[in-house]
């Protein structure tokens, strides 16, 4: 049995929330005083995952780099290795926001994307 | 001179919020004015997620959010002169600007707004003994460096202020390959979202140690380390509590200041509470004509407020254009009978217990519409309280919060009805009361 504490960051009050697991099932969960506190709390230990935003390098671009986002949320331990992937990366201008500038990062099925466009 | 309807003075969410609302209510012959080469304002270096939650649902990056407005006043449009610095507006509302397409240049506006965003606290501002290195940067010169040049300001970084963009910084740096070590707060809690201490520092284990400030600066040529200590409640450092950190790099993020020296050449008055200008409920501020929105008004949070507010800015100047066009090609009588009506029912909207600031800060009964929305700060952490709002005797509105954050804006909003039946006389207070 593992015990977890979390903020929840459902809002401002930011409750204290104990979640108990037992290994990958969570058997009990307290602290939260709304629905999403409870939503949070379970997914956060479960599965937690985050969007990943970084820039990379533009060859010829009107900037040196344009800015990309993960499009989908991804596991939060894969978070350093696709920051290393999009590090090899470096892209030809010019570049529309939306285009994949990597796809597949760090094996999650999940494309990152530019998130502005630059032009040459 | 040049001439237009409104001139816009800045192109950032405020700016293009403002012009695209202005467009939309009937007003083709716009003008906005931005100093940096392209439109999108601070958000060109918000590259992180959370944007647009209020305004588009979705979490958008800082340059997707500023893409959708910068599209739209496209397709309206509305004309735009970047590389373009306003020097003065002067209170007769001639703005003078300089590009180096253009030269120098002046324009005769019927309205201005005002939406030159906000700066940094600078060191300047903070008394921080020691010598003045290389390696020291307010947090979003770091953010422009990182995001816009690709440049990295350092390699080992303690951050003072735990400030939003101190926090976002904190993660930015650290997935750039820096080691951040500490983030240091002054005060017994952080201004930054809960969901930025979380994802920014909890994720990263970066530690975040309230009450404590840095107390000395190492290093002559470049930044070596700095020295913090615990700090007691009134914010004076605690002998025997000092720890040093190495460091090439220290970031501040220790608040914004709403950028005003255009406005006080157009006569306008600023709110020492704000740093920002005084309006109505119309967004004008005390010269006629000129408005203001976004954070060169007040420093906002969230980008989804600022948008919302400029609209009405850009909206209340094309109304304010218009009732002038009127005025003026009419006879004088029926102005002489406004301005008189207008005078006598101009209620102070004022702060009272535990709240900073509010704005608007004045409202005209006359003009007033459906509805009213205060929006304010407070000075403390409430927990289980009643945001009030009341007139004398009359209280307008009582509302229960469980949580008031002086990092996170609240609203009030009043109806019309309610301020019936209240005295031309009164004031309108905005209150916290704790139970």
């Amino acid at each position: 049995m593992e015990k977890r504490i979390l903020t929840c960051i459902g809002c401002p009050m930011g409750c204290e929330l104990t979640v108990e697991l037992d290994g990958e099932t969570v058997t009990s969960i307290s602290g939260y005083t709304c629905k999403r506190g409870k939503i949070y709390g379970e997914k956060e230990v479960t599965h937690p995952t985050r969007i990943v935003t970084t820039t990379v390098r533009i060859a010829r671009g009107a900037a040196p780099v344009v800015p990309v986002k993960t499009k989908e949320d991804i596991p939060k331990d894969k978070i350093f290795q696709c920051i290393r992937e999009l590090k090899n990366v470096t892209v030809q201008a010019p570049v529309r926001a939306g285009e994949a500038v990597l796809k597949n990062v760090a094996g999650t099925g999940v494309d990152v994307i530019a998130v502005k466009t630059v032009g040459e | 001179m040049r001439q237009h309807a409104i001139v816009i003075i800045g192109g950032g969410p405020a700016g293009l919020a403002a012009a695209i609302s202005a467009a939309e209510h009937g007003e083709k012959d716009l003008l906005i004015l931005e100093r940096d080469r392209e439109l999108g304002g601070i958000l060109n270096q918000c590259i992180h997620n959370g944007f647009g939650l209020h305004t588009f649902q979705e979490e958008l990056t800082g340059p997707e959010y500023a893409a959708r407005y910068i599209e739209k006043a496209r397709e309206l449009g509305i004309p735009c002169l970047t590389d373009t610095m306003v020097l003065d507006i002067s209170p007769e509302k001639v703005v003078t600007a300089v590009s180096p397409a253009e030269g120098l240049f002046q324009i005769q506006a019927e309205a201005v707004i005002l939406a030159m965003g906000c700066r940094e606290r600078p060191r300047g501002a903070l008394n921080l003994p020691g010598y003045r290195p290389a390696g020291i940067f307010t947090a979003g010169t770091a953010q422009r460096l990182v995001n816009v040049e690709g440049r990295m300001p350092g390699r080992e970084v303690v951050i003072l202020g735990s400030g939003d963009i101190g926090l976002i910084m904190a993660r930015r740096m650290t997935l750039e390959g820096a080691k951040v070590k500490v983030v240091a707060e002054l005060m017994p809690y952080s201004g930054g979202l809960k969901r930025n201490i979380v994802q920014c520092l909890e994720d990263y284990g970066i530690p975040l140690k309230l009450s404590h400030t840095v107390v000395d600066i190492h290093g002559k040529e470049r930044l070596t380390g700095v020295t913090l200590a615990q700090v007691d409640g009134s914010g004076r450092p605690i002998p025997g509590t000092e720890e040093e950190y190495s460091c090439d790099t220290l970031l501040l993020s220790v608040g914004l200041i709403p950028e005003n020296e255009l406005s006080k050449s157009a006569g306008v008055s600023l709110s020492p509470l704000t740093s920002g200008p005084v309006v109505d409920e119309s967004f004008q501020t005390s010269t006629e004509g000129i408005f203001a929105c976004g954070n060169v008004l007040h420093v906002h949070d969230l980008v989804d407020f600022v948008s919302e507010e400029a609209s009405n800015a850009g909206r209340h100047a094309v109304e304010y254009i218009r009732r002038k066009r009127e005025t003026n090609s009419g006879g004088c009588s029926g102005k002489q009978e406004e301005t008189d009506s207008a005078k006598s029912s101009v209620l102070e909207i004022l702060p009272g217990e535990g709240v900073r600031y509010t704005v608007p800060s004045a409202l005209h009964m006359a003009q007033m519409e459906e509805t009213l929305k205060i929006r304010f700060r407070v000075r403390n952490v409430y927990r289980n309280c009643y945001v009030t709002v009341s007139a004398g005797d009359h209280q307008l509105l009582r509302r229960k919060k469980q949580i008031l954050a002086p990092g996170e804006m609240e609203e009030a909003v009043i109806r019309r009805e309610a301020l019936a039946d209240v005295l031309p006389a009164e004031n309108l207070t905005v209150r916290i009361e704790e139970v």
